[in-house]
């Protein structure tokens, strides 16, 4: 933001070559949760050789691609300052409803598949609307969409598996490209889940991407700006509740039809893209750290399975880990912005000025107040990835 | 591949004919008998369901154990025309002090209907309690289903206590240990209560009907894996959720057994999501050959199996339940399978 207000020839967070940016990158928490995928699919690996080999890799990618777009889908919400708790209901009504629609006729998979993303768009067009324009927080908008969801899954199903839809329609989620060499298998889910992620890259990087990620860090400001700060938002809810639905293709594949498919997706989506640095409230972080902050908490998932942990506190330990593994990559950012903050004049540029500024988004009315409260600030209140890097 | 190979039909047939566990004794007053909307079910002597809550072996109850397990093989009582009002050795409840004239409310607590297990028993319970009115005995039946969670039910067995102006309670607990008070609540107003399915820790119930699907269930599914495995075999088990006293006692059983017979057993609760199954499976494919699935109850046995599949491994000796996914996926795939009627 400072940024462009400045005008410098080079944003700050562009500087130095490809290696220096790679390594500075590295130590944000957008950066570190790549790292820590690094570390734990290192350690998963070394418990667990065979996990390394290339089909079992593949087919690793292939399972947690649909969580992986999940979180790419709430990453747009999150970064534009909301939330989106209705992504397990979408999933689990998208898989019903392909079960319900489709069962055994194949002639019914196109329209289904179009039926599954209309009511994608729809649901995402809901929350959106009563976010922006009945301002209704987006906290509750969504958790009431997923409670409505939930109770037409169990209205539909009564709560019990169907049966699973046609072979044609599953081979989305459970098939892929034959005889690959080294990877011996391609997975579809893996293709989806990299055209998503290009997808994503180049969305964040077009006028919607930056007007969305400006709108996250100051709603007000971009609306003075000439943004349609309801239609942004709206959008970006459309695009997580299609994420949803995406995902939800995938998983009737993958697993089949059952009610509680998608259960508890919303909250892994958002502890992914937290765990991926990516500022709750807003403004900040990269698409690919929300994609990497899943894949990092599946492969904790398998470590914990590989390690054999008690099942009955289980649960525990992932939740224990996911605390400190996003208080770690936190610590990260603190200590790539220490030495900046000590050996502010010269070379500090890289990403503490960037960041500070906006640091209070709404109400900071005050300037004089800015030189009080500098860059050191020591509570990563609202840190975050380059600004511009989206 | 493995030397035993059921056909689905075949299995079903067997596990019948074995009369594992459908049981029953219940305990009818003609004039007061809400009761006979649920059927099959066993001894009203509740006494033996309290847990032992101690220790590692929380679950286990060496008495009970041995009563299920003479149980297998008992055969039926009552009238082999209406198999559903079948028991084994139970003792019949006297009910005479609630005998009453005319039509009666009844007021049902349900747990859920979220398995197809449940699904079937709430079909057949309407269709009795159709029966029933027509007898004249029971005027309504107000039904409050709990979706699976202890605080709604305990506020539906307050509301039916307090405002349902209910003749008797019908209470199908959600959890063990959650809904003992509420139970014990509903006894003290003195109308009959008829606890079923799983169990709570008190006896206070009028009639307390229940399978003997907890156990028995145990040790006949594992039994079929040791037999069909070798020792030091591994065994994938997956159970739905902790807590509920029937599926508590297969596990508590089954693990018992693996043990004693050198089979080495690893589980995992999975909530029956087919997605968390099939990933489970896939990482312990992973860590190396999986000769054996035990499900404590059918729901997403077909997940399991897919997950064989997928991987390209050969598939294991499971046992499952009698529903229909599994089945068809049985007789497509031709595994050497169990599916326990309950």
């Amino acid at each position: 933001m400072s940024a462009t207000t400045t005008n410098p020839a080079v944003l700050p967070a562009s500087e130095g070559s490809l290696l220096q940016r790679v390594l500075r990158g590295a130590v944000t928490p957008g950066g570190a949760v790549f790292l820590l995928a690094a570390v734990l699919l290192v350690a998963v690996v070394w418990i667990n050789p065979s996990f390394g080999e290339p089909p079992q890799l593949i087919r690793f990618i292939g399972r947690t691609a649909p969580i992986a777009i999940a979180a790419m889908g709430q990453y747009y919400v999150i970064v534009a300052g909301e939330f989106d708790l209705s992504m397990g209901a979408v999933v689990a009504t998208q898989v019903v409803i392909a079960g319900n629609y489709i069962g055994e006729d194949e002639s019914r998979v196109l329209p289904a598949l179009l039926l599954m993303l209309l009511v994608g768009a729809a649901v995402g067009l809901v929350n959106g609307l009563a976010t922006t324009l009945l301002k209704v927080p987006s906290f509750i908008v969504t958790l009431g969409t997923m409670l409505a969801l939930g109770g037409l899954v169990r209205f539909l199903t009564g709560g019990a598996a169907t049966g699973n839809p046609v072979d044609t329609f599953r081979e989305i989620g459970r098939g892929g490209i034959q005889d690959v060499p080294v990877l011996d298998v391609l997975p579809y889910p893996v293709i989806i889940f990299a055209a998503m992620a290009v997808f994503g890259v180049l969305l964040m990087r077009s006028p919607f991407g930056r007007t969305l990620m400006a709108t996250g860090d100051n709603p007000d400001a971009a609306g003075l700006a000439g943004a349609h700060v309801w239609w942004v938002k709206t959008r970006a809810f459309m695009l997580s509740s299609l994420s949803a639905t995406v995902a939800g293709i995938l998983l009737v594949g993958y697993a089949g039809v059952h009610p509680s498919v998608g259960a508890g997706y919303e909250f892994q989506a958002i502890t992914a893209v937290v765990l991926g640095g990516v500022v709750l409230g807003g403004g900040r972080g990269w698409i690919l750290s929300a994609a990497a902050g899943a894949f990092a908490l599946e492969l904790l998932f398998s470590f914990l399975n590989f390690q054999e942990v008690e099942s009955t506190w289980r649960a525990s330990v992932q939740g224990l880990i996911i605390i400190l593994a996003v208080a770690a990559t936190a610590r990260a950012w603190s200590f790539g912005r220490r030495p900046s903050s000590t050996s502010t004049p010269p070379s500090a540029p890289p990403s503490t000025p960037t960041s500070t500024p906006p640091s209070t988004p709404t109400s900071d009315p005050v300037p004089p107040s800015r030189p009080a409260a500098p860059a050191p600030s020591p509570t990563p209140a609202r840190p975050g990835t380059e600004t511009g890097e989206n | 591949m493995r030397p035993q190979i059921h056909r689905a039909p075949i299995a079903v047939a067997s596990a019948l004919l074995l009369g594992v566990f459908a049981t029953s004794c219940s305990t009818e007053d003609p004039t007061e008998s809400p009761d006979a909307t649920e059927s099959t079910s066993e001894s009203p002597d509740a006494a033996e369901s309290p847990e032992e809550t101690e220790g590692s072996d929380e679950w286990f109850d060496q008495a009970v154990y041995d009563e299920q397990f003479e149980q297998r093989s008992a055969t039926f009582e009552g009238d082999p025309e209406q198999p559903y009002l079948q028991y084994i050795d139970g003792e019949m409840t006297d009910t005479s002090e609630f005998a009453s004239e005319g039509a009666k409310k009844a007021c049902f607590a349900n747990a859920s209907i979220s398995n197809p297990w449940r699904q079937t028993g709430w079909i057949t319970m309407n269709q009795q309690l159709e029966a029933l009115q027509d007898d004249g005995v029971i005027s309504e039946m107000e039904t409050r289903d709990a979706g699976d969670d202890d605080n709604t039910q305990i506020a539906d067995i307050d509301y039916f206590i307090s405002e349902g102006n209910c003749d008797a309670f019908i209470i199908s607990p959600n959890s063990t240990a959650a809904m003992t008070d509420a139970v014990e609540r509903a006894c003290e107003t003195g109308k009959p209560v008829v606890v079923f399915d799983r169990g709570v820790e008190t006896d206070c119930a009028t009639t307390f009907i229940h399978p003997i699907g907890g156990f028995a269930w145990g040790i006949d599914t594992a039994e079929f894996l040791i037999d069909n495995l070798e020792e030091g075999d591994k065994v994938v088990a997956l159970r739905i959720l902790p807590g509920v006293d029937v599926l508590e006692q297969r596990w508590a059983a089954a693990e018992k057994l693996f043990e004693e017979n050198g089979i080495e057993a690893v589980d995992y609760f999975t909530g029956a999501d087919p997605t968390k199954i099939k990933t489970i499976i896939t990482d312990e494919l992973n860590k190396g050959e999986v000769a054996g699935v035990w499900m404590d109850a059918g729901d997403g046995g077909v997940a399991a199996i897919e997950a064989f599949e997928d991987f390209g491994a050969e598939l294991p000796v499971m046992t499952g339940e009698d529903e229909m996914s599994f089945m068809r996926k049985w007789e497509e795939t031709g595994l050497t399978g169990l599916a326990p009627v309950y």
